[in-house]
């Protein structure tokens, strides 16, 4: 770990990749640091899945550079995958093997595994690792990978949307594994996912990814600046002035009563405004990562609907 | 379970919706289904011979043809072409099975139950498909048989034992579909019967014919459809017994299927070691633990047949000394040698055929694996590409070389006690199956090559497999001019036992296997693997 700390871990630049006709990625840049979390957004069909699989090594690139701790995913591709765990978006499992025994293959293949870790994490992800693979449901199946990887020594994690099939309270219990996880060991991670709050929870950086390009990157706090906040409050005094604020848009009267959103350089303004108006109550909403995310597929709405399944 | 499931006729809404999808899906495979074996007895019907007569009294011809019910040439025809009666119950059952149970296991009947599909839908579509499948096929032979100047009636009978037979068997999968998880049991448990259906019918037949009346050949319905007698006088009856027997196994399919989940079988699988052994720790180990139930099944069944073959070699090669052009049939495929060998050199490379089959199947696991994701999550591991392909190749190139050492062995002892020879039998006979190996090879190499150049395509070794199986056959009937016979690799091995080694072909053969293995492993070092 300790050559690899320098440079990023992930470094990805100007990735292009085409099935026949269609581009599936088209210039992509990404970058993630060592112990970083990046959340790696984008729908389906994004081009989520494919650059995971030009990290594995399991596709070669068109053009463009990809690094991974060093060194290169496809000529290196069985060393570096001693030091990556991966849980695929498609889990499939072989159909006469148990849970347990997947766990342990995959594990042993990797290069070990923590039997303690594993174990524990079972007991957390309430897996029974005695059923055969066809008996498991969805969220279960997808438990299988997830153990083997947080049960290995790998100091690389890529996720594929790891959580799709979870139930809510899976999902819960997946981000606090991450989180101490992250506490305790210090691993990078990618977490590719078209699930905004969990990306909100647990990631240092976001990448969002669209029609395979980065359309934008950076700490939520730097990407929160490119949005705005949504107010909502109730007046003691007259609302007439507020919708010519600058910064206010979407005005919503309703007697005393007003909801708008506001941009950052507008927040002075308005809240002086406020200030002087007087106010029996004022709610404001950072904007969350849906409100990013729709800012970015806007033209094409139906695309940001998180849909079942992974992404192909 | 939910035994309340409204109407029947809700039960099959969407039936029509869903034949449309099988006949999309499958419209080739059922094409290549009719015209091969409608063409397998018309091609019959050119060669049928009054020299069959004096054959067909051997009880080794009785097992793998049953009896000869008339001299006519009609008569003779359909009796030359029964020797692969089962193969019509094998396709039909497979079908069915194929677009039950395999799809409820791919998932794939969830997505369409979720439609307005009726719960018997998915089931009344595949029976509705092969069963019309059949009738087309009877209807296309009877029209070949005519054609060559047979009488309408006796063709007609022809056929529809054909379809008897077929239909029989397509219900049979219908039963089966339902009893397990896994569709691979369930064409197991489906090919026991037909097995089972064989060994009764060959068995009575055989013995049958020295005590008078083979009554037990009744209970196969293998059997029975023989006793349908085409061209001698046809006992038109016996197709409304096959029709009660039809509409029982699918009743009974019906209620199996009103009882159980969707997805689920009768019989639930039980719960399996939370931990891996020590021993299940690399490629190899998971290809054996994927590989061992069908590959035991292959070395079982190949054993079984070379045993039938090898105890009925004996008499065929007493009733060849009388007939001068069986025994030059049997020479085209097992060449020039004592009666004997030559049967059991035609055998020989009738095994060596059906072990390709295994080794196409066992290297087609490649392209499940990547197809259904589970090749990605253990190449993400630090398993090299080389060593991944490599593990299943290994049961493509190694598990027809345990299956033909057993077809060897289990033939060199049942041929050695019937001449009182089986020290020196066994090792001949043995050396005389692994020569089939260098030919099988060939299709393991067709099978590699395909993956790793053009992935999609694998499936296509299939066909070549089919394209060897019938230049197999049709050489034994002479029909094939000597260019075409040379594609395949299984002409230029040495007809043995009996037959002249010679080294030079059997070298080419070995290397084309040998370079097309290469050049799969170099294709697939270079390709995605994934998304191809």
């Amino acid at each position: 770990m300790t050559s690899t700390t320098a440079e990023a871990v992930i470094a990805v630049a100007g990735l292009r990749k085409s099935f026949g006709p269609t581009r599936a990625l088209d210039s992509l840049d990404l970058s993630v640091g060592a112990g970083e979390v990046h959340g790696f957004l984008g729908p389906n069909g994004a081009g989520k899945t494919t650059m995971i699989r030009i990290l594995l090594g399991l596709m070669r690139a068109d053009g463009g550079s990809a690094r991974l701790l060093g060194r290169d995913p496809w000529r290196d591709a069985t060393q570096l995958h001693r030091q990556i765990a991966y849980v695929p978006g498609d889990v499939a499992l072989w159909p006469s093997l148990t849970g347990g025994e997947v766990i342990d293959l995959l594990g042993r293949m990797r290069g070990g595994l923590d039997g303690k870790r594993r174990d524990e994490l079972l007991e957390r992800f309430d897996l029974d690792p005695r059923k055969k693979g066809r008996a498991y449901s969805k969220g279960n199946r997808q438990k299988v990978p997830l153990v083997a990887a947080l049960a290995s020594d790998a100091e690389l994690l890529l996720l594929d949307e790891p959580t799709s099939g979870l139930d809510p309270l899976m999902e819960a219990e997946f981000r606090q594994v991450i989180a101490e996880d992250q506490q305790e060991r210090g691993r990078t991670v990618l977490l590719s996912s078209h699930i905004l709050n969990e990306v909100e929870a647990l990631c240092d950086r976001v990448t969002i990814i669209r029609a395979g390009r980065a359309v934008e990157t950076g700490t939520l706090a730097q990407l929160r600046h490119l949005t705005r906040t949504s107010v909502s409050v109730e007046l003691t005094g007259s609302t007439q002035e507020l919708g010519g604020l600058g910064g206010v848009q979407d005005l919503q009267v309703d007697g005393t009563r007003v909801r708008f959103g506001v941009d950052s350089a507008g927040l002075p303004g308005v809240l002086s405004f406020l200030g002087a108006a007087g106010v029996h109550s004022v709610v404001c909403q950072p904007p969350t990562l849906e409100e990013l995310f729709l800012r970015h597929y806007e033209t094409q709405p139906s695309l940001a609907e998180p849909g079942p399944g992974g992404t192909r | 379970m939910n035994t309340s499931v409204g109407s029947w006729g809700d039960s099959v809404v969407g039936t029509g919706a869903l034949v449309r999808v099988i006949l999309r899906r499958d419209r080739w495979l059922l094409l290549a289904w009719i015209v091969l074996l409608a063409g397998y007895p018309i091609l019959g019907v050119q060669n049928a011979s009054p020299g069959y007569v004096g054959l067909a009294e051997s009880p080794g011809m009785l097992m793998l043809h049953g009896p000869l019910y008339a001299e006519n040439r009609g008569a003779l025809a359909t009796w030359s072409s029964d020797d692969l009666l089962w193969m019509y119950g094998l396709v039909s059952l497979l079908i069915v099975i194929r677009h039950t149970r395999a799809d409820e296991e791919a998932g794939r009947r969830d997505l369409l139950g979720a439609t307005m599909a009726g719960r018997h839908a998915g089931l009344a579509a595949a029976l509705a498909v092969t069963w019309a499948g059949n009738l087309v096929l009877a209807l296309v032979t009877a029209g070949g048989e005519v054609a060559q100047g047979l009488p309408a009636a006796g063709s007609l009978a022809a056929g529809l034992k054909l379809a008897a037979v077929g239909c029989t068997f397509a219900a049979v999968g219908a039963v089966v579909a339902q009893l397990t998880e896994s569709a691979a049991a369930a064409r197991g448990i489906g090919g026991a019967v037909l097995g089972a259906a064989f060994v009764l019918r060959a068995a009575s037949d055989a013995t049958g014919a020295v005590d008078g009346g083979p009554w037990l050949s009744w209970l196969s319905p293998l059997g029975l459809a023989n006793e349908i007698r085409p061209f001698a006088t046809e006992r038109w009856w016996l197709l409304a017994l096959f029709a009660v027997l039809v509409v029982a196994l699918t009743a009974a399919a019906v209620a199996l299927s009103a009882r159980r989940d969707v997805g689920a079988g009768l019989v639930r699988p039980g719960l399996g070691p939370a931990r891996a052994t020590p021993g299940l720790r690399g490629p190899l180990a998971l290809a054996w633990r994927l590989h061992w139930g069908p590959l035991l099944g292959w070395v079982v069944g190949l054993a079984v047949i070379a045993g039938v073959f090898a105890g009925a070699a004996e008499s065929a090669g007493e009733v060849f000394a009388d007939s001068e052009q069986l025994r030059s049939m049997f020479e085209r495929l097992g060449g020039r040698a004592g009666a004997s060998d030559v049967f059991l050199a035609g055998t020989f490379s009738i095994l060596g055929i059906i072990a390709a089959g295994y080794a196409v199947q066992a290297g087609l696991r490649l392209r499940t694996e990547e197809e259904q994701f589970r090749a990605e999550p253990v190449l993400a591991t630090a398993t090299a590409r080389l060593r991944w392909i490599a593990s299943h190749l290994a049961f493509s190139l190694l598990g027809p070389a345990a299956a033909l050492a057993a077809a060897g062995l289990v033939s060199g002892l049942v041929y050695g006690i019937t001449v009182d020879d089986v020290g020196g039998q066994i090792p001949r006979l043995l050396g005389a199956a692994m020569v089939q190996l260098i030919g099988v090879w060939v299709l393991t190499g067709i099978v590699a090559a395909l993956f790793g150049l053009v992935p999609r395509l694998a499936p296509a070794a299939w066909a070549a497999w089919v394209a060897f199986l019938v230049l197999l056959l049709l050489d034994a009937f002479d029909q094939v001019g000597q260019t075409l016979l040379d594609l395949s690799p299984f002409t230029h091995l040495p007809k043995l036992p009996g037959g002249h080694l010679d080294p030079t072909p059997l070298g080419w053969v070995l290397g084309t296997a040998v370079a097309l293995v290469i050049v799969g492993l170099l294709g697939f070092r270079r390709r995605d693997v994934g998304r191809t």
